[in-house]
Order: structure tokens, then sequence, then C-alpha cells
């Protein structure tokens, strides 16, 4: 695999530093190289965060991501700010429950706030979202994630996380298998 | 293939702070302060189960001097801050200099000046960590480019402020501190702990002027030997003098000890500069863009190379000196205005430009690569 580009983006709060971890350990398991950066505000909450990934099968020299592969937005601000930065045959990724002017381009639109809503907690939207990344690209094993959310989250967290996990997962696979129905405008 | 299963994935600071235990550092002190809060974070955790100290100080004034106070007594000691803990540091930092008492200093280095940009990387602290207490001292200061360099320096920064009894200065910027990578944990690596005087204690002076540049070893506190540490200028036992001779003596010998030794001290990286007309001198996160700007210019038939100061001080001139002779021009990039730039004219008689970014993003390798196809046209 040559170098694969992500970036999670959101608003400070949302966990996708968290999830960048997630996804970046996930990848060591899988035994790829992986620099991950993350950029965020002085806030807890609100104001723009995103974590970047870069994943390689060999060493990674410059740790930042030239044009994205794939471009997770979980707010508006994020999704207006970050999308210059798709490659054109870049995968965007909006949730739903929060993004009401998606842009004009090819993307999927999943509802991940609500779905971990149901899953037992809104804030795992993060995690569903990483197992609808994990489906949709088959770029790091679903296995390996999932050993991950065991070594890296509270024990009493865990079980909502592995439920949002697999719920972002399976709807991940069904947007693989049914793209021209779902990768729209 | 084996290998890599052994791999972890780590962030920066979180590798600092293992490689300051690794190294025996058992005391930290120290105020948080992004992005330098994850190592005093770990360190809070993991110190108290291994017998070590923590303390969250009031400010980075009092935690340099608390890590000072537990290195004279015996302990290797470390502070962590950013820019402008830095800053409150200095004093001290000149203490630890004059008193030669061994300590590391990791400054993980955001946009400045003052408060400037918390959340953003910058490499403007290099001529800082150089002059930023007053008066002719001497500096050791070390610069990673990775996760695994924040392990290894770390530990390389205690070696080298007990081998020389200075404090050393450890300069992490922003984005090396806060990137997380997959490293192999060293498992060999050397430990230097601080020798012991081999006199009694009625014989002891702490600051003795050893024949060969032998550098006199510190006697821990509380252990009968009693002796005088101040900020003043000192004879050998340590008590204060304006007696020309040993002003001179004791102003030398402090200088001396690192420049005396700075093929011990100086580590450097070169890549493809055997064949080079262009050299690329870059340090921390940018040098991992020139490599890949350098990569970009072989390709299109360009002869470049990056030689990287690991030591940033002393810094490497003589290194820069050898080689110029065969390079045309030096292309230099950093995260401020242009600090090294002005090493590396100062020397080499060479053409030398600057790659410069001060908006709180790495410098890119298309601005490095852009620049050579520029200064090699």
């Amino acid at each position: 695999m040559k170098r694969y580009y992500i970036c999670l983006s959101g608003s400070g709060g949302q966990g996708l530093i968290l999830g960048g971890v997630l996804l970046a350990h996930a990848a060591v398991i899988d035994g790829k190289y992986v620099t991950l950066t993350s950029s965020y505000g002085p806030e807890a909450r609100g104001g723009a965060s995103r974590s970047s990934l870069v994943i390689s099968n060999n060493p990674i020299d410059y740790p930042l991501p030239y044009k994205l592969d794939l471009l997770l937005t979980l707010n508006q601000a994020s999704c207006n700010c970050y999308v210059p930065h798709l490659k054109e045959e870049g995968i965007l990724i909006v949730d739903s429950t929060l993004i009401m002017h998606p842009p004009p381009i090819r993307h999927y639109s999943v509802p991940f706030t609500t779905m971990a809503a149901e899953a037992g907690a809104a804030l795992a939207a993060n995690v569903t979202a990483l197992g609808t990344i994990l489906g949709l690209t088959g770029v790091i094993k679903p296995a390996s994630l999932e050993a991950v959310l065991q070594a890296r989250i509270k024990a009493e967290l865990l079980p909502v996380n592995e439920k949002a996990f697999k719920l972002g997962l399976k709807e991940g696979r069904k947007l693989k298998n049914h793209s021209e129905e779902y990768y729209i405008y | 293939m084996n290998k890599r299963n052994e791999e972890v994935l780590l962030q920066g600071n979180e590798a600092c702070a293992m490689g300051a235990l690794a190294a025996g550092m058992r005391f930290f002190a120290g105020y948080p302060i992004t992005p330098s809060t994850e190592i005093a974070e770990f360190l809070s955790a993991e110190l108290p189960k291994i017998n070590g100290n923590f303390i969250q100080m009031e400010d980075e004034i009092s935690s340099m001097g608390a890590i000072i106070g537990a290195s004279l007594a015996g302990t290797k000691s470390m502070t962590a801050t950013s820019g402008p803990g830095f800053s409150l540091m200095q004093e001290n930092i000149g203490f630890a200099s004059m008193a030669e008492v061994p300590c590391v200093v990791v400054n993980v280095m955001r946009g400045g000046p003052s408060t400037g940009m918390p959340t953003r990387p910058s490499q403007g602290d290099v001529m800082q960590s150089r002059w930023g207490t007053h008066g002719d001292h001497p500096v050791i200061a070390l610069c990673p480019k990775s996760v695994l360099e924040c392990y290894t320096l770390t530990v390389r920064a205690f070696n080298l402020a007990e081998k020389y009894r200075t404090p050393v200065i450890l300069l992490i910027d922003g984005i090396v501190g806060h990137m997380w990578e997959n490293i192999e944990i060293p498992q060999a690596f050397e430990v230097t702990d601080r020798a012991k005087p081999t006199v009694p204690p009625e014989w002891y002076h702490p600051y003795e002027n050893l024949p060969g540049g032998e550098i006199t070893p510190l006697a821990p506190f509380g252990q009968g030997y009693r002796y005088h540490v101040t900020g003043m200028v000192h004879d050998r036992s340590g008590f204060p003098t304006l007696v020309h001779d040993e002003v001179e003596q004791c102003l030398k010998s402090i200088t001396n000890k690192i420049k005396n030794n700075l093929h011990d001290i100086i580590d450097i990286e070169e890549y493809l500069l055997k064949d080079a007309d262009v050299c690329v001198v870059a340090y921390g996160s940018v040098a991992r863009s020139a490599r890949e700007a350098v990569n970009m210019a072989r390709e299109e038939g360009i002869k470049a190379g990056m030689l990287r100061p690991i030591t940033l001080w002393p810094f490497p001139r003589f290194h820069l000196e050898d080689i110029a002779h065969r390079m045309k021009t030096f292309v230099v990039p950093e995260m401020n205005f242009g600090q090294v730039y002005g090493e590396v004219l100062k020397s080499s008689p060479k053409k030398a430009v600057r790659v410069t970014r001060v908006d709180g993003e790495l410098v890119t390798p298309d601005q490095i690569f852009s620049k050579i196809q520029e200064v090699s046209s």
C-alpha cells in the first residue's frame, strides 16, 4: 500500500483526537507505519479539532497528509474548512445528524450521532464513525480496532463503544456494497 | 517482520517521559503548559510507583529551583515546559550552569513570542536556549525529529548532564512532542551515572581544577560532604571570589568543559551528502520535510543532501566547515525567521538561503524543494 491519508475533523469534545489514537493504534497492530498529528484550539469544547493520519507500509518522513484519501467531518464548520483538502477521488463522510449543508460533491451521509445515541451514548459518535470508515475502506482490519478498544477504553464504557463500533461497521459495509445508491451528491 | 510486532504507538511527549525514567530520572518538578503537559501528566502517574517524586510547583521559576536542589541531593532531575515557562526558567538555568549542577530541561516549543500560539508548533526558541540566560555560559541543546528520538535523546540528555555537570536542554518542537508514531522501545543503551568523589569529605573541593580537563565529581548533599553552592563567581571550594585569576579559572572551566569535548557532544545526521552540491540544513520536524524534499530533488537529478544537527548547541560548525568547500549553496528551512540560518552564515562563506515559516504550520517538502530548484537553476 502506498501512503493513505485520513483526516478526522469536527469540534473539540467530539473525541476526534481519541479517534485518531484508536485508528493509529489499530494500524500498528496491522503492522503498518503510522504518524498521527492533531490540531486543536485552546478550548476543551467547541472550536475546530482534527486528527491527521498517514498510514503506510514504509517508514514515513513528512508526517502530515498531502491531499486526503478520506475525510470524516462531524460538524458543519470542519466540513466547510477541510473539504478543499480532499483528493479528487477521495472519500468524504459527513455526520448527517449535525451537518445540514453538505458540499455539492459525492459523499456518504451517515447519522453517526443519532446512531451512537441509539447504542447508548451520543458521545460514542467518533467510534461509530471509525466503524463506518473501516467497513467502507478496509484500510485497517476491524478485529485490530476491536482489540484497541479493549486496550484503551475504560471497562465501564467498553460495552457501549463496542456496540457503537459494530453499528458503524455494519453501516459502512452496507454503504460499500450499495455505493451506487449511497455515494451521492 | 517479527521484530515489528514489538512496536508500540507512542506520543513524542510520552516517549520523552519514558526515556527520562529509563535514564534513571526520579525527580520531576514542573508547571503544566501546552504542548508539554503530557510529560508532567505521565510522570505524575508513574514516578510515585517507583519511589520517585513528582511535584507540581507554583510556577516555572520554582520548578527550575526544585530540580537544581534535587540534583544537588544526588537525584537525576528534570522539568518540562514550553516557551513562556522557559523564559521564566532562564535565571535558574544560569544558576545551574554557574554552579555546575546537572539537570535536564525539556522545552516543547510553541509559537511565540510571549503567550503566542499555545497549540501551534514552532522552532522559535533555538537562540533562547543558547543565550536566554545572561553571561558567557555553556549550553548543550539536543533536538529530536521523531518519537523514537524523543526517547533516545532524553536518555542522552541525562548522560551528558551527568558527565559534564551542566544543564542540558531538550528542544522538542510542538509537532514532534504531540505526534504519535510507532516505535520499538530501545532495550539496550548506555546510562551514565554520576561519579562519586574519590576523596574524603575534608579534602573535597566541588570546583577543583583537575589536570587534563577531568571534571570534579559532584558530591550529593547529605552524605558528609559539605560545600557552598552559589551563583556568584566562586573559587574551588564554592565560596564567592573576586581574585582575578580565580575568576578567570571559574569562568574558563565551565566553558571549556564543553568546548574541549565537542567531538563527544556533537551528533549530526548526514543524508546523501557525499556527492551533493546543495545542502539542506534542517532540524527537528522540519528535517523530515527536508529529507522528503531531498528525495524529490534527487528524482529531478539535482544533487541535494541534508545535514541535520541533532546537537543544536554547541552548533556543529566544524562539520559545516568541512563540507562547505564542496557545496554551492546551503538551504536552511526553519519554523522561525532564521535562527539557525545565522549560524550557517557564520560557519561557511558559501551562499545560504532560508525558507521560513512562522504561521504555526510545518514547512512542507514542496516549499523546500522549490527553494532547492531555485538555487540550483
